[in-house]
Order: structure tokens, then sequence, then C-alpha cells
């Protein structure tokens, strides 16, 4: 028996505006629905029960990649990570990204704006409602005590997004729209280190666009996970960095996913980088300036201690993929 | 006929291929009948609990629940060893597991039947938990199986063959190891799924994904306590099953009695959860193997101890426990040996027979073993191998009887195909290869319940048109068991496998098999319908040979016709052929049956690990690993198996690549995990399978040894690939790192954890240091079988 889905009004509004109009109607507890990928799962293991599930799949205005005036790349929320992965418009570390997610089924339904707006997870609520039963019902499923970290009061589960780390390293932002006005964000303020509230947005909020600034960055994205299709991420290296003629960098973002509530900027290693060339001994130490801050906690496949190990690995073959030839 | 056979050996698709493929094939979900129920269980929340009371009250009382029933209402105990019936349907006053059934409603659809499962109010009184074997051996700990506190040991056994002392003493050098190896489950794509039906004259039918329908048949009637004539049972197509389903499960009674109590069908299809719970999986063994080898390399004794963790419920666990000691012998030559082992309860689903039963984890440990004393002794792997292995026509120490035998073969060619001897220790950082054996039965050599009667029957009826229908209890799980049949049949009568008509699987229809498990059925169902047709040919020859006033002898069957040997155009047509039969000699109607011969050894537990031949195989591995993160990729694999005789090379080279197939996923990503009591994500997104990504080309060589007892000297190759292909890929991890992971699956934690060690100046070993010490008594003393030559 596969696990069902209770009822709930599915609608399929044709334009942003009607869609906001329906997430703010009192009358109704809705939730975005892009591909489903990420929500229908959840809801069959009942952690989330909406009276009406807001689909934007209908919306054709937020599909597709364009560029607008500023020379911004701009990825619609509804665009297909299957499209994505084979762009030719988008830059290539986000292609990349895509072509990791998941599997081709997968791909083939899931959106970019529900990757990003992706829900923390962790192998305490991503279960079958009898086991959470059995657990205790942890923080982030309605109970008290976070079972990652007992003592502490606050949620461990993980932004297990691909896309995210990279749209933070390569400093996108995105749009958000509702009735209430429309804003457009960085990508890194639209999460929150923390695994209930992880995002910074409301409910009524939709994720519009992504958008990528133009020009100049290299970018590379180290994915670790255990199969070559359908894993998560065990850790997840974004890096970006701009290099003078002479080779010395003059910016770089690196960010580290999989590993917290929210992506993590390794700002300490970033400005460490800054002024250098991207020697072995630079790239290693910078490895290890970025692994200083991440603790991966225990709540997902292969434990905290060998994923806190990958970290400088990962980093360390992110920043040589940025001085490769074909970097 | 160039190969001098009809069909025998031809690489010929499934006789059920197309329907496979095409969709057409009806499992059990597939199946409906008017006003089928929906029926569901409602689980276990707490791993260890007294169960103060249920409340079915609210569930009942709601619109379309059609019953309820919970422990009280079956309270027959069934298991499948007729020795440890210890389970119920439904739980009845405590709980021993997370995801143990309490109580089953049948209602008029889904939604509704989950409704009333969270309206049944459980009161549970917890226990403190037994969760490992540490836990499980410990004297302080509650008994899972009675009252009190006490060490949860299921069963414990001590044996010594030969004078283990002795040959230690003879030795020139010793080496001790001590290996995990993780539990592991089945992961059938299909589900347990059964759909139950008491008729208006009380009859009634179950059709379940089961691969053992003959037992579920049994257990059935005694649970229910129906007479066996009351009860039909058939089994559907299994879509895969490996030995996950050769029990009775809780599922299949609970839909039975929920149909007889509402006058409906019922059907349950456990979820992706419930079939972790129920489980049944390869056991976790900690193991310690102390081995003497002369300097030539020859092994002098084997002292070896498993330690089982067993789950909550004994299922085939004393079975699984003697299996764990049973086969080293069948490919080495161990003059001495002593096997101590012993499965404890614990508070998680039961473990019990998963492809290759018990042996699997002592092969990792005795070939990852093998590897290291050859290094200690300057030889390489294959040459400890071959002067060790079994030869042909032997028996060995504890008393197994090995008939044909190409262990050496295998080795030979794996080795010779992978250019194994050139490469392996001389390959790159971060590349290696790794070789390891195995050996299996062709079928258990006993029953498992006591009985004189055949192991297999069965029956093969010939129409006038010549159609041909074989009857046969053997179940398809997909290994091909069906076409098995049809081309051993067409075989002798000079047809196409696909000309017949093949009735399988039911209790009411066919002669008994006992069923698809310890890859009994093309030896036993094999030889059953050799038998039978045999007798229908030996008719149908026998009227030809009269009218044509030629010698029988002389006749042949071939492309549909039965002719005087080299000259086709005598004779006639089969067709005419069988109505002269049928005109002489009445109805052709035919039976033949197996029954294996008299095996057991002079002790007890000498049933577990007898069988009437053994297959062989070799496997070697090339890997890459990356020495950074400990990912390790199988990038080729080649394995020679000597299966006796090739009755369908298509089907032996599937049968291969699936034992490649689990092996790699044991050996690397899969793991039966628990944090306390509770699976560690009981879905097939937490426990990883390899995907086809995973999945290396594999090279395979075909080995036939021609079996003097096999059908047409056929013997296995269900479960024997897989057990090579663990230790094989542990050894090549070794060879190209540098590191031993002595625990599987070799995870790429394990292997850093392994690395690091390595750096720090360690032995860059990762594994457990030992065992615990547990008093097994002193050793039951057997003497070797007359007429074993200690080597
Ligand atoms: C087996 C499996 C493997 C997976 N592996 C990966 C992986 O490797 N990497 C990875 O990153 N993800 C993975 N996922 C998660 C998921 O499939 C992807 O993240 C996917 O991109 C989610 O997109 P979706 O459109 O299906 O999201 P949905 O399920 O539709 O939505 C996800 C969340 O985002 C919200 N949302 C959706 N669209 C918007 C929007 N436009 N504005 C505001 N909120 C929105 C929804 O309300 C919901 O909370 C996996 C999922 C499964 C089932």
């Amino acid at each position: 028996m596969t696990m069902r889905l209770p009822n709930f009004e599915y609608v399929a509004p044709a334009t942003v505006d009607e869609a906001a109009r329906l997430l703010s109607d009192p009358g109704r507890s809705s939730l975005i629905v892009g591909g489903g990928t990420d929500l229908f799962p959840k809801i069959k293991r009942r952690q989330a029960a909406p009276t009406t599930l807001v689909s934007l799949s209908g919306v054709d205005e937020m599909r597709g990649v364009r560029f607008d005036s500023a020379g911004n790349c701009v990825i619609g929320a509804s665009t297909l990570l299957a499209d994505l992965a084979v762009s030719h418009q988008v830059p290539p570390v986000m292609a990349i990204a895509a072509a990791s997610i998941a599997s081709p089924q997968i791909r083939n339904t899931a959106t970019v704006g529900g990757n990003l707006c992706l829900d923390t997870r962790c192998n305490y609520i991503d279960m079958p409602e009898t086991w959470r039963e059995a657990s205790g019902h942890c923080l982030k499923d309605g109970g008290e005590v976070c079972w990652v970290a007992p003592r502490g009061n606050r949620c461990w589960a993980i932004n297990s997004s691909d896309l995210a780390p990279v749209a933070v390293a390569l400093e996108g932002s995105v749009r958000l729209t509702s009735v209430h006005g429309e804003r457009l964000i960085p990508v890194e303020d639209l999460y929150h280190d923390d695994g209930i509230a992880c995002h910074t947005k409301s409910f009524e909020e939709i994720l519009v666009e992504l958008l990528l600034p133009s020009g100049g960055t290299r970018a590379t994205y180290r994915k670790l996970r255990r199969r070559g299709s359908i894993d998560f991420p065990l850790l997840g290296v974004a890096a970006s960095a701009r290099f003078d003629e002479a080779g010395t960098c003059v910016s770089a973002r690196m960010v580290i996913g999989a590993a917290a509530p929210a992506p993590v900027r390794a700002t300490e290693a970033e400005e460490f980088l800054i002024g250098r060339q991207f020697t072995d001994e630079v790239i290693g130490e910078a490895a290890g300036i970025a692994s200083g801050p991440v603790r991966p906690q225990d709540n997902t496949d292969t434990g905290s201690r060998y994923r806190k190990w990958m970290v400088p690995v990962l980093v360390g073959r992110a920043l040589s993929d940025l001085v490769a030839d074909d970097g | 006929m160039g190969t001098g056979h009809n069909v025998l050996g031809r690489a010929l698709p499934r006789v059920d291929s197309m329907e496979q493929v095409t969709g057409a094939t009806r499992f059990a979900d597939d199946l409906t009948l008017p006003g089928t129920l929906v029926g569901r269980q409602l689980l276990s929340t707490h791993p260890h609990a007294v169960i103060a009371g249920i409340d079915t009250s609210r569930a009942e009382a709601l619109d379309g629940v059609r019953a309820v029933i919970t422990g009280s209402d079956l309270p027959i105990t069934y298991g499948i060893l007729p020795v440890s019936q210890d389970e119920n349907t439904l739980a009845i006053d405590r709980v021993r597991y997370v995801g143990e059934p309490v109580a089953a409603v049948a209602a008029d659809d889904a939604e509704i039947a989950e409704r009333a499962l969270s309206l049944i109010k459980v009161d549970y009184e917890p226990l403190e938990e037994v969760v490992d074997l540490e836990q499980g051996l410990s004297e302080d700990r509650p008994l899972i199986h009675g009252e009190g506190t006490g060490r949860n040991v299921h069963r414990s056994v001590a044996l010594e063959f030969g004078d283990v002392d002795e040959g230690f003493g003879v030795a020139d050098h010793i080496r001790e190891d001590v290996f995990h190896y993780s539990g592991n489950t089945h992961a059938a794509l299909e589900t347990h799924c059964a759909l139950a039906s008491y008729d208006a004259v009380g009859k009634l039918t179950l059709w379940s994904s089961t691969q053992v329908p003959h037992y579920l048949h049994r257990s059935l009637e005694r649970v229910l306590e129906l007479p066996a004539g009351r009860i039909r049972v058939v089994a559907t197509p299994n879509g895969g099953g490996f030995g996950g389903k050769t029990e009775p499960f809780s599922h299949e009674f609970a839909a039975a009695k929920l149909s007889m109590l509402t006058g409906r069908p019922v059907r349950i299809n456990l979820s992706r959860e419930e079939v972790f719970y129920a489980h049944r999986g390869r056991h976790p063994v900690l193991m310690w193997v102390r081995t003497g080898f002369a300097a030539d390399g020859r092994i002098t004794a084997m002292h070896f101890r498993s330690f089982l963790d067993g789950g909550a419920y004994s299922s085939y666990g004393i079975v699984s426990m003697y299996y764990t000691g049973a086969l080293q012998t069948a490919t080495y030559q161990i003059p001495n040996y002593r096997f101590e082992g012993v499965r404890v309860f614990t508070n998680k689903p039961a473990c019990g027979p998963k492809r290759g039963h018990g042996t699997p984890q002592p092969r990792f440990a005795l070939e990852c073993q093998l590897d290291r004393a050859a290094a200690d002794l300057g030889m390489e792997p294959v040459g400890i191998r071959l002067v060790n292995a079994v030869e042909p026509d032997s028996l060995t120490v504890n008393h197994l009887r090995i008939t044909s035998c190409g262990l050496s073969e295998c080795i030979v060619e794996v080795a010779g195909a992978s250019d194994f001897t050139a490469r392996h220790g001389r390959l790159p950082h971060g590349h290696g290869m790794g070789l390891a054996v195995g050996a299996y039965m062709s079928g258990a050599g006993l029953p498992i319940y006591w009985n004189d009667m055949p192991q297999s029957e069965v029956q093969v009826k010939v129409d006038r048109g010549g159609g041909v229908t074989v009857y046969s209890m053997a179940t398809d799980v997909g290994q091909g068991s069906t076409t098995m049949l049809a081309t051993v049949v067409a075989e002798l009568l000079g047809l196409q496998p696909s000309d017949l008509a093949m009735v399988t699987a039911d209790t009411d229809l066919t002669p008994v098999d006992l069923g698809s498990y310890s890859s009994r059925v093309t030896f036993m169902a094999g030889n059953a319908a050799v038998e039978a047709t045999g007798k229908v040919r030996d008719r149908v020859v026998r009227a030809v040979a009269e009218k044509l006033e030629a010698n029988p002898a002389d006749l042949v069957l071939a492309d549909g016709r039965v002719s005087v040997a080299g000259d086709p155009a005598t004779g006639s047509d089969w067709a005419e052929a069988v109505r002269m039969a049928i005109a002489t000699e009445g109805p052709l109607i035919e039976s033949g049956s197996y029954r294996a011969p008299e095996l057991a050894g002079p002790y007890k537990g000498s049933g577990v690990g007898i069988s009437p031949a053994y297959s062989y195989s070799a496997c070697v591995v090339l890997v890459e690993c990356d020495a950074q993160t400990g990912m390790v990729a199988v990038e080729r694999v080649w394995l020679a198996h000597d299966v006796g005789r090739s009755i369908n090379s298509l089907l032996v080279e599937g049968q291969i690549e699936g034992g490649v197939y689990m092996g790699l996923g044991e050996a690397l990503f899969e793991e039966q995990a628990f944090r306390g009591g509770l699976h560690r994500g009981p879905s097939l997104l937490d426990y990883k399978i390899p995907t086809i990504l995973e999945m290396p080309p594999v090279e395979f060589i075909i080995v036939e040894s021609i079996d003097p007892g096999g059908p047409f000297g056929a013997k296995e190759v269900g479960q024997g690939p897989l057990l090579p292909v663990v230790p094989a890929i542990a050894n090549a991890v070794h060879d190209a790192l540098g590191v031993y992971v002595d625990e599987v699956p070799i995870t790429p934690d394990r292997v850093v954890a392994a690395l690091r060690d390595l750096a720090r100046g360690g032995s860059g070993r990762f594994g457990p240091e030992s065992v615990p010490d547990f008093d097994f008594g002193t050793p039951v003393r057997v003497e070797p079988p007359e007429g074993f030559v200690a080597p």
C-alpha cells in the first residue's frame, strides 16, 4: 500500500497576482506547490495539512530563462530542473547543480522555486507517521525536543537544496511577491539559521524569479553523495571568485550547503582568499579556515564526523576547480 | 541439434517474459474481486512494552469499518520452524519491536481504514529495551520471551570436528581476525501483499506474494483452525522475494481472518515502511575467526565464532545461526574445525533468510582473512585458494558430501579473464582488485518439518491434441523456475518451452513443492519433472516403436516429432504419437518426485548445510576508490559460476548479474540500521540500494561440472553468485588503499576512518576489536566421516 494523499482543494491560477490573492484568502489555509516533489511526500507523511494547494504550474510568466536590461540572468521560479540542467543561458554552474539534484524523473517535475524554498530536512522528521510517533515527535514535528541535540532548544534540520548555495555564491537575488507588494532580496537573506523558521519569507509570498548578475566570475559546485543519482547532498560546496590578470583573487564567495539549517557562508575563508593566488598551500589553508565554523549534526546519512571531515576536502576541490584550466 | 540437445542451455527468453514486459502479469495487488475490502494493520510504536489494554470501540463504530481484530482473535502461535512457534498474528499482551502489528481493520476504502487505525487506542506500559548484541547478552535486561531478567540467548551451539588443538599445534602460522557484517534487507520491489476470500461454502482462498505456498497452507490450517481441504493458497508471481517471503506473515493471517469475519474479500498490501519492519533479512553477525596454516598455505585448523543479533522473533534464526558455521568447509579443505555460534533476541524486526542465508557473513570473514594469510605467508590470493580448494567427490570434516565441484576451475577462469595476478597489488593507488570464492547448496537436504514424503512432486498431463500441461507448486519469484520446468520438459519431449502450459504454485491444482528457498527448485522440482516427463516420453516412444516395429531405444523426440534417430521422416508428429499412447494405455498423465538422499551427519544441527549438490563461484572485482572521500566505485566484475549444467544460459546470466548487484549493495551501501529500537530510515530514500549508475559491467563465465544427481547435471545459481562479491570488494578496497574495513557495508565514512588511522601510523583498520566473552560450553566432539581424507 502506498501512502495516500488526504483530500484538499487544488487550484492552478494563470497569473502571479491571482496566485497571490488565493494565498492571502483568509478562508483557506494554502500552501504553494511547484512540482510537488518535496511537498507531496510531506503531506502524505502528514507533516503538513493544507486545505488548499496553489499550483504555480499554470503561471506562464514564471517559466523560462531571460535576461533583463541590467544583464541579469532571470530564471523563472516555475522553470523545471530538467530544463535548467540543459540550459545554455544560465551560468554553467547552475546547470551542473541542477543536473545533480534527485533523479531524472524528479527533475522532470521539480521546479527552481521549489528547490530554493525546499523545507529543511532531518532524519527525525522526514519519516513515516508511525515512526515519528514511535520516536516521540520532534521539535519541528510539534514536539518538545530536537532529537538531534536534545539539550538545546532549537531545530537542526538541514537546508539540502543544491541550488541555494550556488545561487548565494553567484550573488543572486530573488523576487518575492504577495498581495502586500513585491521585494527583491539577496538569496542569502532568504534563509534563516533555524530548522523550523528556515525561510525569511512569509507563506503568502511567492518566489517569482531568481536573478543572477552577469559577469566575470568563475564558479563551481561540488556535491557529495552516496549514489550517483537520487540522493540529497551529504554536503555541497559552491564557490565563486574573480581574479585579476595576474591571477590574484579580487573577490570570492564560498558557501557550504547541507550542513546547517541555512547555507553557510565561509566569510573568513573568503576574506583570506582575497589578494591571494590559489596555490595548493593557499587552497589548503582556506579549506581549513572554511571548515572551522561548519558543524554538521548527525541527522542525515553517514553521520556528523564524516561530513565534518569532508568539508575541507570539498572546499579544496572547489577552489581547485576555480583555477583549473577549464574552471 | 548441434549441441545434442533440443533446447537445453540455450539463451531462450523466459516463458512468461511477454506478459511481464507488457504489464499483463498479475501480481497479488493487481487481483480484484467484487466487494474487496481494504485491510490495514496498526503497528506498535514501542520497541518493548506490555499491552495493558486495547480499545477498538471507536474504530468499530466508524462508518465503513467492517471488522476490527486484535491479538486475542487469533491466539494460535506460528513460526516457520516447528521448534520455534513464537509469533502471533497480532501481538498479545506484549510488543517486541517498533512496527509489530497489534490490530487490524477491514474497511470499505483506504481512507476509512486509516482513520479507523487512528481511533484504536492501545495502552502501552513500556519495558526496558534490548537493542543490540551486548544488551542481548547482558544478565540484567528483561527477557524478550519470558518473564523477569536474564540473557536473551535464543540458541547457541558448539561443535568440534576433528581435533582443533592438534591442528593449531602443527600450524606454522596462525591468524585471528574479527569482522562485523551489518544487517540488511531484501528490498524486493513488490511489497508483500495478500488477498483473502472466504466464500459462502466456507472455503478460504488466499492469493499471496509468498515463496512458500505449501508452508503457508500448513500454517493457515493451524492458526485459522480450518481443515487443509478448505484452504487454497495461490502464490502469485513474486515481484522479488530473495528470502523475504519464505515464511508465513502476520498480514496473511489477518487478511484471512478479516475475510472470514466479514464474508468479503480482504486485501492487505504492506507499505514500504511495513516491509522494513516485517524484514526477515540478513542477520548482523559479529565474527571471530582463528585459522592455522602450514607454511605452504594449507589450512590446518579453524575456529569460527559467530554472534547473531536476531531481532524479536525466531523466524529461521536457529537455522541461520547454524549456517554461519556450515559452509566454510564446502570451499576449503579444513581438517579440524570448531564452530561456536549464538543468536540473541533483541527488540528489533526479526532477521531471517536472505539470499545466501547465513553464509555471506562468514564468507566475508573467511575470504578477507585468507587474503591476509596469503600476504603473511608470501603467497598470492589465487595460490592460497587453489591449495586449499575442495575437490570433487569428497567429504568434508563436518560431514558434507561434495559431488561435482568446479571451484578450482572457477578460480582459474576468473583470474585468467581478469588478468588478476598481473594486476593485483600492482595497480596505481586508489585502484584495486580483489578475489574471493563461495559455495552454496542446491537445496536444503531436509524439509523444514520432518516428514518422509518427497520434497518435490511434478505432474505432466498431455491432452489428445498433444498439448502438454505441467503442474508444479514451484513458485516463480523472478528466478525463472517456471521457465526452468518448461525447458526440462520440452527438452525431453522434443518440444519448445513456449509450447507448454504451466500451472504452478497453487495448492488446489498442483502437487507439492516445498517452495522457492535454499536454491532447491531447479535441483528438486527439476528432477521431479525429469521423472514425470520421462514416464510420458517412455509411453509415447513405446506406442510409436510398436507401430514402426522399431526398437524404442532408437527413437528420438525432436522438433515436435517422434522418429527413428537420424531419420526424421519416419514415425509421427507429436500429437499423433500422443494419441497412439493414450489409445494403447489410457490417459497420459504421469507424475514424478524427488527426495534428497539421506545426508545428515551423526550430530545435532547436521541437517543444516547438507545438500545433494553444491554450486561454486569465484569472483574478481576491480574498484576505484577516492582516497579523500572514501567513496568506492566498482568498475568491473568477473564472475565464474559452476552451475553444474546451464539449463537456460539467459537465466543463469540473469541470476549472476542479480547476485552481483545484491552483493554490491551489501558490500558498499545497504544497512538495516537502528538507533535504539528505531529503524534509521524505513524508506528507499534512506535505505540505499545501488542505482543503475553503481552497477558495473559483469563478465560472467559459466562452468559446467555436470552433477551426477542434478537434472541434466544442473545445480543452483540463485544464491551462490552473491557470496564471493562482498569479500572480493573488501579485498579490492584493501588492494586500492591499503586499509582494512572489516565491517560491511564499506561506507565512505568507514573507509576514511581507516585511512585516517593509517595516516596517523596505525594499522589502517576499521572494524570491531573483539567479541563478547560468551561461554559456549564444551563443544560436542564429532568424528570426521568415514572416508574423510585430511589434506
Ligand atoms: C527522492 C528525492 C530526492 C531528492 N533529491 C534532491 C537533491 O539531491 N537535491 C535537492 O536540492 N533536492 C532534492 N529533492 C527535493 C526536491 O525534489 C527538489 O528540491 C525540488 O527542486 C523541489 O521542487 P518542487 O517544485 O517539486 O517543490 P515543491 O514540492 O512543489 O515545493 C517545495 C516547497 O517549496 C514551496 N514552493 C514551491 N514553489 C514555490 C515558489 N515559487 N514560491 C514560494 N514557495 C514555493 C512549497 O510550498 C514547498 O514548501 C529530492 C526529493 C526526492 C523526493
